[in-house]
């Protein structure tokens, strides 16, 4: 759609404004009213799943069964990482690629607006289905996100509940990530060659990739599950013949290509932020390309590292640890280009930057733990431990939701035109970064002393760092209702903010004025 | 670049993309054949093979010896009884040995069990032959049925110098055809003898 007499033709219903009420919302097909959707309900399920993670630190505030029935707090561990990962930070991140990813490539809407309603309206569907079973008889899933047999088939009523609400789910994020990977593909505007674009669009084209080639594979586990139980299969059923080590190498076949998933795209925001706050371009664009892009393939080759316990033959624990240390490598050139584009920088530690730091500091904290795991005899003593437990916290919250958040912070201004209160900002930082130590670091030292995950009871000897990492937890949780109320005060109003908003920024979204109108780049900016 | 050649790209660029979803939905599925062809070639897992073994021509290593330990779970806590009659024996490699297990069925109703086995180490699973095992097929037990079941292995002479000790594991699971009020242990047989 490069002539205006084209443009003009196509957009005649395009250019009034956006519709008022429900029907706005439930029928749009705008890639900026989805991604408002979107990010919208990840902030509903962060807080669901959080106030879960608030019971879940609430029993084991002291030792002994204090508050919840131990099933019900199974349910809650199942239920907390189902809704986080799938409800949370997928919609999240799906979300900001709504969102910014037209508007970073000069496109003017996603490549494919209806399905793109269409897999949004899936998620609440998924989620009505996976939620009410906590209303139900016998209650929500409780076999652990990771739903392995013979365990997860004894769930009852909540079963096929679990099982149609995961493929709802991955259908939602197939048809995203499908739209995604095609608007990226097509819609570039002329001149954004792929080596232009920002590292934001390269990481979710990528994870794009990643889900479409995960998600189904995701799909046929369950449904394998779902035949054993209903249809006299027996993929997982030793007394059939079957195997449930099987379900574990297949899940986390997809399982591990996940965790990439939930962190690739937050590789892109930090690469968008620190650069405009060190006032310095982005250190080592191509091999920050390269190291994603190894990244994701080494991901489909190291899955067993899940399953160093479950009697791998030598051979295959030597491959999956060296594979797994190998990840190492890639993510060390990121972290190493994150600095060096500090390195030097005229810095000035905004919300947004001091998210992206502290994202660049924790995360590789959770890196190191990784790599601690990746070590097969040494995993034998952490796995099933709060070792785990510490470790994919550090990357997942202090690495993917920091950066989310950054990246809120970050391009609220773009969106609602107005600045945030930066001193509740900085305070909402300050409170979340400390409290978010004190909620993990001491996991390290309960999984090193040998306290198992996933049980509402310890012995007494793990009492005093549970309590703090409690404490650490309710404050953090409770930080969060500053972060909402931070977001709203800015959309209701607050200081006018430039077309470039931040003074390092660059890129075509900022060339927008803010807020950015409804429909952006109807015809193509041209890159230099 | 017209309208109509975007969507024609677009539809394009799907296509592959759904095809991709397709294939990869497959490849889920074709993952479990090829999990026992891996496990099959590599020998990895433990898994025994269920066809009866032929002993004739094996040859037989006088110089060592090998520990055989016998493990006998129920699954799911399902009332029968299920034991060795031994707990370990040393068997010579090559050499024919018979080891009952005492089963029992202590539930008030005819079912059907079957009985899994596992060796440990795994790479000791295909040198662990069976020529005869009561875990070729499926069990129908009648009701309170007391029963001594064996299997004739022998420990093939070309397994690893370095293990001195095999597991072998059997588990029992009850098929609960018990509950079925069409049940009849005949055509349990008839079943269990064409698998
Ligand atoms: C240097 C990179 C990393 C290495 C070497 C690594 C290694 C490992 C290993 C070996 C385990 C298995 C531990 C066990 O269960 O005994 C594990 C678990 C886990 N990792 Fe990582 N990891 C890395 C990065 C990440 C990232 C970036 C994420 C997600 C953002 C992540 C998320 C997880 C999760 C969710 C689990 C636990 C899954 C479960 O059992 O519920 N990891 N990691
Ligand atoms: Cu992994």
């Amino acid at each position: 759609m490069s002539s205006a007499t084209d443009t003009a033709h196509h957009g005649h219903d395009h250019h009034h404004a956006p519709p008022y009420g429900i029907t706005r919302w439930l029928f749009t097909t705008n890639h900026k009213d989805l991604g408002v959707l979107y990010m919208s309900f990840g902030l509903l399920m962060f807080f669901i799943g959080g106030a879960m993670a608030m019971i879940i630190r609430a029993e084991l505030f002291q030792p002994g069964l204090n508050l919840v029935d131990p099933y019900f707090f199974n349910q809650m561990t199942t239920m907390h990482a189902l809704v986080m990962i799938f409800g949370a930070v997928m919609p999240a991140l799906t979300g900001l690629a709504n969102w910014l990813v037209p508007v970073q490539i000069g496109a003017p809407d996603m490549a494919l607006p209806r399905v793109n309603n269409w897999a949004f309206w899936l998620l609440p569907a998924g989620f009505v289905l996976l939620l009410a079973t906590l209303f139900m008889p016998g209650g929500a899933p409780a076999s652990g996100w990771t739903m392995y047999p013979p365990l997860v088939l004894m769930l009852g009523d909540s079963f096929p509940f679990l099982i149609f609400a995961v493929h709802i789910l991955g259908i939602s994020s197939i048809m995203g990530s499908i739209n995604i990977a095609v608007t990226i593909l097509n819609m570039r505007a002329p001149g954004m060659t792929l080596m232009k674009m920002p590292l934001f669009v390269w990481t979710w084209l990528i994870t794009a990739f990643l889900m479409i080639a995960v998600m189904p594979v995701l799909a046929g586990a369950v449904t394998m599950l779902l035949t054993d139980q209903y249809f006299g299969t027996s993929f997982f059923n030793a007394a059939g013949g079957g195997d449930p080590v099987m379900f574990q190498h297949i899940f986390w076949f997809f399982g591990h290509p996940e965790v990439y998933i939930l962190i690739l795209p937050a590789f892109g925001i930090v690469s968008a932020i620190l650069p405009t706050f060190a006032r310095k371009p982005l250190f080592g664009y191509s091999s920050m390309v390269y190291a994603t892009a190894s990244i994701a393939f080494l991901s489909f080759i190291v899955w067993a590292h899940h399953m160093f316990t479950v009697g791998l033959p030598l051979a295959g624990q030597l491959f999956f640890m060296y594979a797994t240390m190998l990840v190492a490598v890639p993510t060390g050139v990121k972290i190493f280009n994150w600095m060096a584009t500090m390195w030097r920088g005229s810095m000035t530690f905004e919300t947004p930057m001091l998210f992206s730091i502290a994202f660049v500091l924790l995360f590789t904290v959770g890196g190191l733990s990784g790599v601690m795991l990746a070590l097969a005899p040494v995993d034998l003593q952490y796995h099933d431990t709060y070792f785990v437990v510490a470790h994919f916290h550090y990357v997942l919250v202090t690495g993917t939701i920091f950066a989310i958040m950054a990246a809120v912070y970050y391009w609220l201004p773009k969106w609602t035109g107005h600045m945030y209160d930066e001193k509740l900002g900085k305070i909402h930082f300050w409170v979340s970064v400390i409290s978010v130590n004190v909620l993990f670091f001491p996991q390290h030292f309960l999984g090193l002393a040998g306290m198992p995950r996933r049980i509402p009871d310890y012995a007494l000897q793990f009492a005093e760092f549970n309590m703090i990492s409690s404490i650490g937890g309710f404050v953090f949780g409770f930080a969060q209702l500053l972060f909402v109320w931070i977001i709203i005060k800015c959309v209701r109003g607050g200081e006018k903010v430039t077309d470039q908003v931040w003074e390092g920024a660059q890129g075509l979204e900022w060339t927008l004025p803010s807020p950015a109108p409804y429909h952006t780049f109807e015809t193509p900016p041209v890159v230099k | 670049m017209s309208h109509e050649t975007t969507s024609k790209r677009h539809t394009k660029t799907v296509t592959k993309l759904l095809l991709v979803t397709v294939g990869m939905f497959g490849f889920g599925f074709a993952l479990v054949p090829l999990y026992d062809v891996i496990c099959d070639i590599t020998g990895l897992n433990g898994v025994v093979n269920l066809q009866a073994a032929d002993h004739d021509g094996a040859t037989v290593d006088e110089d060592r010896t090998v520990t055989v330990e016998f493990i006998a779970t129920v699954n799911g806590n399902r009332p029968w009884t299920f034991k060795p009659e031994v707990r370990r024996m040393e068997v010579t490699p090559g050499e024919l040995h018979t080891v009952t297990f005492r089963t029992t069925n202590g539930q008030s109703e005819d079912t059907v069990s079957q009985i899994v086995p596992s060796v440990a180490p795994g790479l000791a699973g295909r040198h662990f032959r069976k020529t005869e095992c009561f875990c070729f097929t499926e069990q129908p037990f009648e009701a309170g049925e007391n029963r001594d079941m064996s299997v004739t292995f022998f420990i093939d002479s070309r397994i690893d110098e370095r293990t001195n000790t095999v597991t072998l594991s059997y588990t029992l699971f009850d098929l609960g055809a018990g509950d079925d009020p069409d049940f009849d242990p005949e055509d349990a047989e008839l079943h269990a003898n064409t698998r």
